[in-house]
């Protein structure tokens, strides 16, 4: 497996504040990744420089092997790398089937058949078990269906590389295992790389490959979820919010993997 | 829409054309004539303005559009005697560069809403004060005529698009007007249409879906200030006669803006029902006050802006249309609940 994505000692000011000191890390191609931290570690600056919304100060990022530090969200869209926001922002003038299919046709860059556009939408509407009923509206979605149309959306632009933002703010303990499976079926279903930004630890760890940890904007830990989740810094970091629960569920990532596998048998 | 309502809108819309391609042949006064040609000119114009107005750019700039078109036209005739059939082509296409120009900026740095109103709004100020500082050339706030060739011996002159009959200016701006409705249904049908409704509503997640949010805007823009210039134009050369007040400023971009509310500009027809209101408002308020209360219709203008905003936001065809479709959804299946 190739190397989907290259990120080398990027760093963002504001000012003279540091949200990003020269953070480095590597994505593989079908990957993934979590990226975690408490409020304010950074992540979510992270997270748009990468998506383009924000210009890096210095450092790079490569996507297999192009640099596309300091493009815009529409070429690094154009470039096969979707995003999701935190807090949904629907097309709620156009209905359901409406917003995806514009997602398809423009993030293909236009090059696209409308009826390709259509058919790329209800693809993705079928994946993230929302409506393709052309006529069903927005205004009707609860906060798990407007995460659902973020994702579809991202998918629709047929993505190599998917940034899920904070995908399970705002839901209930049975939504974030449903979303949760989602981002796992989307990446084993359509070899799709993914970066899930995230700072609720729990759910996460149960299906990402790898963990990078961010605090203050530094690297404090990278590894597999089981390793990061003993580590004493983020142990620290997490202190006092949820770093038992964190192991809780990796526990239970364990069992429930030998589960899954005899299941599958 | 199911086949037979598609069907009916078909025949309704062939009446209603028939109708209209009749019109002059009913024998009515050139004074009548005269509104349903300004109504339909006038339509025009408002339609271009709903091509952007529709999306949330609400440009108050118009009148600067309008003037150079009628201007433009008309000063190149006077003054290098060149045929509108050039002249026109020409001050639409500097119509085009200026909405370049002004949009530009404005969208680069995300200039909109009450922002891009005012820059509009300064750009047709300034368009009309440079017509009246430039009065040796434009004839200042006199206004100027477009150097006749036809009388009621030669009545017809295409080369300086001159028509002394107002039937054939009816058909011509029939013309014009359908043009104009043509262009607002390609705009209404395309992907372009939902790159702009995604702009207008969450710009940056439009961007993040691939969409060039500049390069759409500036499209519209570009569109909208070109059918302007073309109205301002074509206004010159039927009146005979344009002035500062009449193509340029601030009123006659408030009344563009006013006709589009009033009417409706998410339908198709509404920027031209908007002009039957406006028109018919204006003539009716000048016959029942005559010139005792100049600046009466202006002020109905802004107390109607007021309500319109207020109780009816799609306007009159717009409202008519919601209610129709309300009253055709009753009787059928509830609509589709969408899922979690």
């Amino acid at each position: 497996m190739g190397t989907m994505l290259e990120v080398r000692d990027l760093t963002k000011r504001f000012g003279g504040f540091t949200a990003v000191d020269r953070i480095g890390f590597d994505l593989a191609e079908g990957e993934i990744l979590g990226l975690i931290g408490p409020n304010g570690s950074g992540k979510s600056t992270t997270f748009n420089l990468i998506a383009g919304a924000l210009p890096p100060s210095a450092g790079s990022i490569k996507l297999e092997g192009r640099e596309i530090g300091g493009l815009s969200p529409t070429e690094v869209c154009h470039l096969g790398i979707a995003r999701t926001y935190q807090i949904p922002r629907p097309f709620r003038k156009l209905t359901i089937l409406e917003n995806v299919a514009l997602a398809a046709y423009f993030g293909a860059n236009r090059l696209i058949s409308r009826s390709e556009a259509w058919k790329r939408a209800e693809d993705a509407l079928t994946l993230t078990q929302l409506p393709t009923d052309p006529s069903v509206r927005v205004d009707g979605l609860g906060a798990a269906g407007l995460k659902k149309l973020e994702l579809a959306r991202a998918l629709a632009t047929q993505p190599r590389l998917l940034l899920a933002d904070e995908s399970l703010g705002g839901l209930d303990e049975q939504e974030m295992d449903q979303a949760a499976d989602m981002l796992s079926d989307i990446r084993r279903e359509r070899g799709i790389t993914i970066i899930w930004v995230e700072h609720i630890m729990g759910v996460l760890m149960r299906v990402v490959d790898r963990c990078v940890v961010l605090d203050h904007g530094e690297i404090i830990a990278t590894g597999l979820p089981q390793e990061v989740a003993h580590d004493p810094k983020v142990v620290e970091v997490y202190l006092g919010t949820d770093a038992e629960s964190v192991q809780t569920q990796v526990a239970g990532r364990s069992a429930g993997e030998a589960a899954g596998g005899a299941a599958a048998c | 829409m199911d086949a037979s309502t598609s069907r009916n809108l078909t025949i309704l819309k062939g009446a209603g054309l028939a109708a209209i391609l009749a019109f002059p042949l009913l024998g009515f006064s050139d004074y009548v004539l005269h509104i349903a040609i300004s109504i339909l000119l006038w339509g025009f114009v408002y339609t271009g303005w709903s091509v952007m107005g529709r999306f949330g750019l609400v440009s108050l700039g118009h009148g600067a559009f309008l003037g150079i078109g009628a201007y433009g036209t008309t000063m190149l005739w006077n003054l290098a005697g060149l045929t509108p059939w050039i002249g026109i082509p020409l001050s639409v296409l500097a119509s085009a560069i200026l909405g370049l120009l002004i949009g530009l900026p404005c969208f680069r740095f995300r200039i909109t809403g009450h922002y891009f109103a005012l820059v509009t709004l300064a750009l047709t100020e300034v368009a009309r004060l440079l017509i009246v500082a430039l009065r040796d050339t434009t004839g200042g706030s006199l206004g100027v005529t477009p150097v006749g060739v036809v009388s009621p011996e030669d009545p017809v002159s295409l080369y300086a698009l001159q028509f002394a009959s107002k039937t054939v200016w009816f058909y011509i701006i029939v013309g014009v007007w359908l043009v104009g409705l043509l262009i607002w249904r390609a705009v209404d049908r395309s992907m372009m249409r939902y790159a702009m409704e995604a702009i207008s509503q969450e710009e940056d997640a439009a961007a993040s879906l691939g969409v060039h949010v500049t390069r759409t805007k500036l499209t519209v823009t570009v569109i909208s200030a070109a059918m302007t210039a073309f109205g301002g134009a074509v206004y010159g050369q039927y009146q005979q006669y344009i002035n500062p007040e009449t193509v340029s400023g601030i009123a006659i971009s408030l009344q563009i803006v006013f006709a589009v509310i009033a009417g409706g500009m998410f339908v198709q027809l509404g920027p031209t029902v908007g002009a039957v209101i406006t028109l018919l408002l204006g003539e009716g308020l000048r016959l029942g006050f005559g010139h005792e209360f100049h600046g009466l219709d202006v002020t109905v203008y802004g107390l109607m802006l007021v309500l319109f905003i207020i109780y009816m936001p799609r306007g009159v065809l717009g409202k008519a249309v919601e209610v129709m479709a309300a009253r055709g959804s009753r009787p059928g299946t509830p609509s589709p609940q969408p899922g979690e």
